[in-house]
């Protein structure tokens, strides 16, 4: 569950949110709008990475104001680029360096980093330097690095962006198996199709939210 | 194996006895073998060590295309080097040194060849620990390490991404033009990976 409870976000002079009221409890939840818009901001704010100049967000009942590093431990986050979110020089030590904190025995490290590699089809490039990677594989890695820590809520800041038709399809796949909350900022609007809810942003504030073909005809029309 | 491999430790899978040593016996090893080299003194002690790095090399089966790889980068240096000795020490000097430095590599570079990046993290982790007595992290110093490592490539990518757009633009020969957008670039991707690595739970 994600509340924004009248949430204003500024940076310097510019407001880049202003005054966004929602409570976001369905499984996928699409945020839509032109570019600097405010929905990778809003997008930030689930876990804690931006906070909200007024107002608040609580995210599975912690406010992020003040339990940002809790939140974040159920939150994860794939970001546009891949290669800004690779740490390690191989694909399953980028994998397993997600769970280095968490204090768990080698074996059980192997087992997980095996079984997310497997589930994401990436069991073939365990091994390989993660740089050696396609730009799609290279945000499948991305995401198994995610998903390893078995987070709560998902968000994903436009995951498709540098994605052919053949990985957005199988991310758009993947997300629909996904039992977590997933929260997706995107220009990728058949990827939305088949959410359960849309939210359109425009300069700061929400301006339609409801069903996809509802949410993406209102932004079309904006967009006209 | 390119160069970049070599910069981004490339790790050959194996099983052989080097590979299931530990990290910080290897490294300590490395720091006693380097030590030896610099107290072996005639050029026919140092040719029977290389003898023993060459059998090394054998033992841990990384295949010759990678013991090259780790030696490849240095060769220009190494013929300046005997150069420079050969004119100012003597051909036995020049060929102590070179051959010091050249086998010190190569045995950096089986450490590397046999040891995952993040066993060598976990022991250098192990091995910082007391740095928390003076308020370090010894998981950010090993984190540190791995970072730049990591930058690497991705310096590369956007250097030849920048080489590029000059070319198009037809600007190939401005410095400036190369350098502005690079150093731009690098610090907006130091800033994406920070808040990448907020967001894996790494700023606790």
């Amino acid at each position: 569950m994600i509340e924004f409870a009248d949430v204003h976000v500024s940076f310097g002079e510019r407001e880049v949110l202003r005054g966004v009221t929602a409570t976001l409890s369905e499984h996928r939840v699409g945020v839509i709008g032109a570019n600097g818009s405010g929905k990778s901001t809003l997008a930030r704010l689930v876990n804690g990475l931006a906070l909200p100049t007024s107002g608040t967000v609580t995210v599975l009942g912690l406010d992020t104001r003040r339990q940002g590093a809790k939140i974040r431990r159920g939150v994860g986050f794939l970001f546009t680029d891949p290669d800004a979110q690779i740490v390690m020089p191989t694909v399953a030590e980028d994998v397993a360096f997600s769970l280095r904190r968490k204090g768990l025995a080698r074996e059980e490290v192997e087992r997980r980093v095996r079984e997310v590699l497997d589930r994401y089809g990436l069991t073939g490039h365990a091994d390989h330097p993660a740089h050696h990677l396609s730009g799609g594989q290279k945000q499948l890695l991305a995401l198994c690095s995610v998903m390893v820590l078995e987070p709560d809520i998902l968000v994903m800041d436009e995951p498709t962006t540098l994605l052919d038709l053949r990985h957005s399809r199988q991310v758009a796949e993947l997300l629909r198996g996904m039992p977590q909350q997933v929260l997706v900022v995107s220009h990728d609007l058949p990827l939305l199709t088949d959410f359960d809810r849309v939210l359109v942003i425009d300069q700061g504030r929400i301006v339609a939210d409801g069903g996809p073909d509802e949410a993406i005809g209102h932004y079309r029309k904006m967009m006209a | 194996m390119t160069g970049m491999d070599i910069l981004t430790g490339a790790y050959v899978h194996g099983s052989s006895p080097l590979h299931r040593l530990p990290p910080a016996a290897k490294l300590g090893l490395l720091a006693l073998a380097c030590t030896g080299l610099v107290l072996l003194g005639s050029p026919l002690a140092l040719a029977g060590a290389a003898v023993v790095v060459a059998g090394l090399y054998a033992v841990s089966r990384v295949g010759v295309a990678a013991a090259w790889a780790q030696i490849r980068p240095v060769r220009w240096f190494a013929v300046a080097l005997f150069a420079m000795q050969w004119a100012f020490v003597g051909l036995e000097g020049a060929v102590s040194t070179t051959l010091r430095v050249v086998l010190a590599v190569a045995l950096a570079g089986l450490v590397t060849l046999t040891t995952r990046t993040s066993d060598m993290m976990a022991a250098l982790e192990r091995l910082l620990s007391p740095a928390r007595f003076v308020g370090l992290d010894p998981f950010r110093l090993s984190l540190l390490l791995s970072l730049t490592i990591r930058s690497v490539p991705v310096v590369a990518a956007l250097a030849t991404r920048v080489r590029e757009a000059q070319r198009a633009r037809g600007v190939e020969r401005s410095l400036r033009a190369f350098a502005v957008p690079l150093v731009v670039s690098s610090l907006r991707h130091a800033d994406a990976l920070g808040e990448a690595l907020s967001a894996r739970g790494l700023d606790d």
